[in-house]
């Protein structure tokens, strides 16, 4: 008796993922689905630093030191990496809970709330835990149908709720959240330091082309590019630094953009961020130097449909039967 | 983590005899856990990935509470094994900050080690405890790491069970 394998395209779970995400590479790359202004950052990126390297750089290279194009080349390449790092990882979402737990969590609201009177308003989900001596309330999501774990909150222009949610940056076309702070705060120090960078080169540029020029009576103009950098790197210090400012007062304070914002942990009521070490060395190696998480949401596992094919061999079934064990450990890395 | 040793040396007693059931009563009752039940996240630790231990009613007649515990607390010290900030997850981080994170591109991180580790775990419990109680516990990466399940795997021989006892009835054989 011969085997009849019927190939059909295999569907991976992102397809299917609720939510108002794109995803690029066959799961591989998760990003939000308003894109136009993180083509403008990488536009301005790489068109600032191109223009720097065809003019400014031999001439640097050549008058002043080689090492000064070999360093601003690394620097560009590290701001590259930690952008495209935090545009297309998983900042950390949560996946919807299926019905089972749904139901669970909705038997369970029913019995801590009691018989509600028909016509009064059901009180509001939450739950109440205790995090290092102090009551911390978790709401209900009810379009992901969970509790929110602490520190987690719902991006309504991705439509998912995020660990640790920081804010939504149209800027890297994504969600900062738990898994991806570090890259996004390591992205806007880089670029503060190649922002700075490239200020100061383009200034010492025209400052040494000019006093050539006094000095040999030459008459030439500063290149225009020159100029056109000097503006975009001016525009972007005050608002990139700014930022990397901020953020590094957030991560010694182990607060988030969303807290900061709510007020959260302002102090009134005797209220305190409880998840602060009280020590700004210890929140910044826990921020940065904390563990890379996994990401929860199984985009590459492949779905488990009705089968049509007679006969699968064994090796599929128990990897269709049972994807995630054995292939979705490895695909939590981005 | 005041309980915390290597589980890959922990033996426990293999019992392979299934329940031997008397009568369908028998199967009913056994078989009240209709519902899958959820051992939700303990957060009184921060928000480190911690599970609470406080026993389940619904297990109670299904599972012994000890190794109910066992389990869970194991589960508790590998994600905190996993999640421990110390000279280890420094030195990881530093050498990936180092390489741009493209590192990770070829090195597994210590976190998926040991998430691989607890999938072999909660396989090697089902073999050894859970099957043979008619429950599955699924892995809390399957879920967002926001509960462990247990989910009852005898409401098929339940349903099969008592239509052949309707069939039979019908038909007096």
């Amino acid at each position: 008796m011969s085997a009849v394998m019927i190939t059909r395209k295999v569907t991976r779970k992102w397809e299917k993922l609720p939510g108002k995400n794109t995803f690029c590479c066959d799961g591989r790359v998760m990003m939000a689905r308003q894109k136009g202004v993180f083509y403008l950052t990488l536009f301005l990126i790489i068109g600032t630093c191109s223009l720097f390297f065809a003019f400014e750089c031999p001439y640097l290279a050549v008058h002043l030191s080689p090492a000064i194009p070999v360093f601003a080349v690394l620097l560009f390449v590290f701001v590259m990496a930690m952008l495209l790092r935090t545009s297309f990882s998983d900042p950390g979402v949560l996946p919807r809970a299926l019905p089972e737990e749904a139901n669970f969590i909705e038997m369970e609201i029913e019995a801590a709330n009691g018989n509600v009177l028909a016509g009064q308003r059901p009180p509001p989900r939450i739950k109440n835990v205790q995090i290092n001596n102090q009551i911390v309330k978790l709401k209900y999501c009810y379009t992901c149908k969970i509790f929110r774990p602490p520190r987690a909150s719902h991006c309504s222009i991705c439509d998912n709720c995020v660990d640790r949610f920081d804010h939504h940056c149209p800027w890297v076309g994504n969600c900062v959240g738990k898994r991806n702070y570090r890259y996004f705060y390591l992205f806007t120090l880089s670029l503060s330091l190649l922002t700075i960078y490239i200020f100061a080169f383009d200034i010492v540029h025209v400052v040494l082309r000019e006093y050539r020029n006094v000095f040999e009576h030459v008459v030439s103009l500063t290149p225009h590019c020159t100029v056109l950098e000097v503006l975009v790197c001016f525009f972007t210090l005050w608002s990139v630094v700014g930022l990397t400012g901020f953020h590094t007062y957030l991560i010694s304070l182990n607060q988030t953009t969303n807290e900061d914002i709510k007020g959260s942990w302002s102090g009134k009521n005797r209220v305190q961020n409880p998840y602060s070490h009280k020590n700004i060395i210890e929140n910044c190696c826990e921020v940065l130097c904390g563990p890379t998480y996994p990401s929860v949401l199984d985009r590459r596992g492949v779905m488990l449909e009705d089968s049509t094919s007679p006969n699968p061999s064994d090796a599929s079934t128990h990897k269709s039967s049972n994807p995630v064990s054995q292939t979705t450990v490895r695909q939590h890395f981005l | 983590m005041s309980y915390c040793h290597d589980p890959l040396n922990f033996k426990c007693q293999i019992t392979n005899s299934y329940p031997h059931f008397h009568n369908l009563q028998e199967l009913h009752h056994s078989a009240s856990l209709a519902t899958k039940v959820f051992i939700q996240r303990d957060y009184s630790d921060s928000t480190i990935c911690k599970f609470q231990t406080k026993f389940p009613a619904e297990l109670d007649s299904r599972i012994e509470r000890s190794l109910f515990e066992e389990t869970v607390k194991t589960l508790n010290c590998y994600y905190g094994e996993a999640e421990k900030i110390g000279g280890q997850s420094y030195l990881e981080g530093c050498l990936a900050c180092a390489t741009a994170y493209i590192i990770f591109l070829c090195m597994e991180t210590r976190y998926e080690k040991i998430l691989k580790k607890i999938s072999m775990y909660i396989q090697e419990q089902n073999e050894k405890i859970y099957a043979p109680r008619g429950l599955l516990l699924t892995d809390p990466i399957e879920r967002g790491m926001r509960v462990v399940s247990f989910a009852n795997t005898w409401d098929v021989f339940l349903s099969v069970g008592t239509t052949l006892k309707e069939l039979c009835t019908i038909y007096k054989l």
